[in-house]
């Protein structure tokens, strides 16, 4: 142990030389600065500009090319070159919980894929519920009950004040642990069952589901076009139709014709209580929802909804008063003053720091990798890592791959936004 | 009853002792039932018995709303808790949970738990088992840091403290070099006293530091480093000159793009594979310099945020002045561009403390990881509950109490325009 320590000593006693170094060289860049500045009297602004740009990026290249370097003698040591050939290889280790088809006898990218659809999923999910619990917490905040206000408050207080991954573990751990096992497992009418070892709920088994997606998407073509009709009816001939209520019927009828006629069915399987042996039970058919995805879920959805809570309370806030009243002058009543006049300029003040909130829950997926549940952090840059050891390949890749998600969250979001955003003609 | 007349101030003497006591009694009858499993209306069938305490408190809040009533204490209840049937019984079920809840958690909190013994077995009863805390207590403070040095960890952040309490009763003066002396002395001052290696004192390596003192020990370095970095990346993003712009802009994206939990794998297996064979950073500085690049980006963020929010005038005004871009900056907008986002950072602060627990991922513990540790410990499993209730009670005592001093601070600091 003392050979470490002395030989630590002596790394650091390096590093603080290089460290000193570099002061060095740095005040010799800022001296030479000036003095040419002095020297050649440059009064020319492109200059003057060029120089601390120029010295940047020089700074820049230098520790790139340093580390890449470096990492070429090491890789070079190790005897491993750079490469993603090794998505291609098996990676013959198994998965807990898969959306598609995966096994040990799959490749390297199949297992990327399966981490990267699991993190998706628990992201949604999460996304889901924060938004409906944030915005009900939200406006609870504003209640002019003042019990109701003061227990969303405590709520915000406590949930947003503790570690997300404290209450990660405190769901998984603690929680879910005292759920009863199997056997004796909370029965939700014989059609599903919350146990220790997750929750069972029905399976969807659909024939000719194509058809009845196809359906949907009709519908929903089908009130793009009588939304754009009454809109422009209204517009020009101040007629009002019903077409909220158009709409709503027309997402019922469709796909009912599609179940009626066109051949779709649905029917449930049931998840089954199975003896395994004379002490162990589990339940055969359904599907399993595991604990580590429920405990994660509602960890996200519990911490993210106090965030998107304070921003639906500012925003209804930073609508002003003024606004209201004139709504109320012209005779609007009180759900259409909520509808037309509050929420979609409330909505402008709450989108931003939303979409913030929820590239935070997608990034905060991640804590995942504490409690074992397979999203991508754990199955790649865990165990593929682990296995291939090439550490610069995959955690570049689960970068780029978290980059490309928050990427396109934003771009999503500031879409939405400019939709919403005033139009001023 | 409640069709007859309407509840007003005509019929104010009558209904509201009736609307009182149907109250009362509805209460009455939820509290006796969590709290001594007693049941008042046992002889009904049991829904209705279950359901009654609604009913009558329904009815007692109808008959007692009474607008203008004259009695300004009946006027304000009417107000906040029952302006409106939907109101009446959102106050219902609110009371109504909060009374069957708070026997259970007596119960687990206190009243069934264990407070005295030295070993799981002592814990006999169904409530929480604080022995575990108790036992593991020093380890959870000072994670594996040998007995016997732990003064030495004390005596840093008791400095700490004093430092900090004197300096809120000295003169503006000498409070200037408090602060000198706590960020440019200190740390370093303090950092030496607990690895120690040199001064007669034993070196203690990093590996062995946990427990709460890692987490405030990781939280003041980055906080110390991330903040300046932050502001020059902030500058550097509002920069006129392109590289400078785009180089940061290009930071500032990758590090917010990524979660924390990626960049300290890659401070892990990666950032080695990027240094000359042999070197060897030690974990905590590697983990340190992570945290504080990903912090400081955010923060970046939180100051451009201040710095756009100035009008475009202070800039002028500076410039005016003769001012070169380091003094505009120093004196002119910064101190302008931070009061303003002072939630802001706090938010970011609060943050990075929440963060510090994922350092798991490179072997290091602080509370959460010692708590970890400890629960698998043979002699002391199923202490789950125990141990994430204090680690959750120590983190929320310590961010409340930061959130509430930002807001202080903000409005100390608040000038009106």
């Amino acid at each position: 142990m003392d050979k470490r320590w002395n030989s630590l000593r002596t790394t650091s006693k390096i590093i603080a030389d290089k460290i000193k170094k570099g002061w060095i060289y740095l005040a010799l860049f800022f001296t030479l600065k000036i003095m040419i500045l002095k020297k050649f009297n440059i009064e020319n602004k492109k200059a003057r500009d060029l120089i601390p740009q120029a010295i940047t990026v020089l700074a820049l290249l230098s520790v790139i090319i340093y580390f890449a370097t470096n990492a070429q003698i090491n890789m070079g040591n190790r005897g491993i070159s750079f490469g993603f050939g090794f998505l291609n290889q098996e990676a013959s280790f198994d998965i807990t919980f898969s959306m598609i088809e995966y096994d040990g006898s799959h490749s390297y990218g199949r297992a990327f894929l399966v981490g990267l659809l699991n993190t998706i999923l628990v992201s949604a999910i999460g996304i889901f519920f924060a938004t409906i619990m944030g915005v009900v917490v939200g406006i609870s905040r504003l209640s002019d009950n003042y019990l109701i206000a003061k227990v969303a408050e405590w709520y915000v207080e406590i949930f947003r004040n503790i570690p997300l991954i404290l209450q990660i573990f405190f769901w998984y751990f603690a929680a879910l642990r005292a759920l009863p096992l199997p056997e004796n497992g909370i029965n939700f009418y014989d059609i599903s069952f919350l146990t220790i070892k997750g929750w069972y709920v029905p399976k969807f088994i659909w024939t000719n589901f194509n058809i009845f997606l196809l359906s949907v998407i009709a519908a929903f073509i089908a009130i793009y076009f009588i939304n754009s009709y009454a809109t422009k009816q209204r517009e020009q001939f101040g007629k009002q139709l019903p077409a909220t209520t158009i709409s709503l019927s027309t997402l019922i009828l469709i796909p009912l014709i599609a179940f009626l006629f066109l051949g779709v069915s649905l029917t449930f399987e049931y998840p089954v209580l199975k003896q395994l042996s004379p002490t162990v039970f589990t339940y055969a058919g359904g599907v399993s929802i595991i604990p580590e995805l429920i405990a994660l879920a509602l960890a996200l959805s519990m911490y993210t909804a106090t965030f998107i809570a304070e921003n639906v309370r500012a925003g209804i806030l930073g609508v002003g008063k003024g606004q209201k009243e004139a709504a109320a002058s012209i005779g609007l009543n009180k759900n259409q003053i909520l509808k037309l006049v509050v929420m979609p300029q409330a909505l402008r003040i709450i989108i931003p720091p939303t979409t913030n909130q929820y590239l935070n829950l997608t990034k905060n997926s991640s804590l995942a990798a504490a409690i074992a549940y397979p999203d991508i952090v754990l199955v790649f840059a865990g165990t593929a890592l682990m296995q291939t050891g090439r550490a610069i390949e995959i955690i570049s890749i689960t970068m780029l791959t978290y980059l490309t998600l928050s990427i396109s969250i934003s771009i999503f979001m500031n879409w939405y936004n400019k939709k919403m955003a005033i139009k001023e003609k | 009853m409640v069709l007859i007349a309407k509840p007003s101030k005509n019929n104010i003497k009558t209904y509201v002792p009736i609307g009182l006591s149907l109250v009362s009694l509805s209460f009455l009858d939820v509290f006796l039932y969590a709290f001594f499993n007693l049941n008042l209306t046992a002889f009904l069938p049991s829904q209705l018995s279950y359901f009654l305490p609604l009913i009558l408190g329904f009815i007692g809040f109808y008959l007692i709303r009474i607008e203008f009533s004259g009695i300004s204490s009946l006027d304000i209840l009417n107000k906040n808790i029952n302006s409106s049937n939907f109101n009446a019984l959102l106050t219902l079920f609110t009371i109504f949970i909060i009374i069957k809840s708070i026997p259970p958690m007596l119960d687990w909190f206190i009243l069934d738990a264990n407070f005295v013994g030295n070993s799981k077995e002592d814990c006999t009863g169904d409530g929480a088992c604080w022995v575990f805390i108790k036992v593991w207590f020093n380890r959870f403070m000072y994670g594996l840091y040998p007995d016997a040095e732990q003064w030495r960890i004390n005596t840093a952040f008791l400095i700490l403290f004093a430092t900090v309490g004197v300096s809120f009763f000295v003169s503006e003066k000498l409070k200037k070099y408090f602060i000198l002396f706590l960020v440019f002395v200190f740390p370093f001052l303090g950092i030496k006293l607990i690895s120690g290696g040199s001064f007669g004192l034993e070196y203690v390596e990093s590996a062995a530091w946990g427990g709460l003192s890692l987490t405030f020990i990781i939280s003041a370095f980055a906080i110390l480093f991330c903040f300046p970095i932050g502001v020059i990346l902030a500058l550097g993003r509002r920069s006129s000159l392109p590289a400078i712009k785009y180089i940061s802009i290009g930071f500032i994206e990758l590090w917010r793009g990524v979660p924390l939990i990626t960049v300290l794998f890659m401070s892990a297996v990666m950032f080695p594979m990027f240094l000359p064979d042999g070197t060897f950073i030690d974990k905590l500085i590697r983990v340190l310099i992570a945290i504080t690049l990903f912090e400081a980006a955010y923060m970046a963020e939180v100051v451009r945020g201040g710095l756009q929010a100035l009008p475009k005038g202070q800039y002028e005004a500076a410039k005016s002045l003769g001012m070169g871009y380091w003094r505009m900056n120093a004196l002119i907008i910064l101190p302008q561009a931070l009061k303003l986002v002072i939630p802001g950072i706090a938010n970011t602060l609060l943050a990075l403390v929440k963060d510090t627990p994922l350092i798991f991922v490179v072997g290091l513990m602080e509370l959460a990881g010692m708590i970890g540790l400890a629960k698998t410990n043979p002699k002391w499993l199923g202490m789950a509950m125990e141990g994430y209730v204090f680690a959750g009670l120590v983190f929320w005592v310590i961010c409340y109490a930061m959130s509430r001093y930002s807001q202080n601070l903000e409005k100390k600091l608040s000038t009106e325009r």
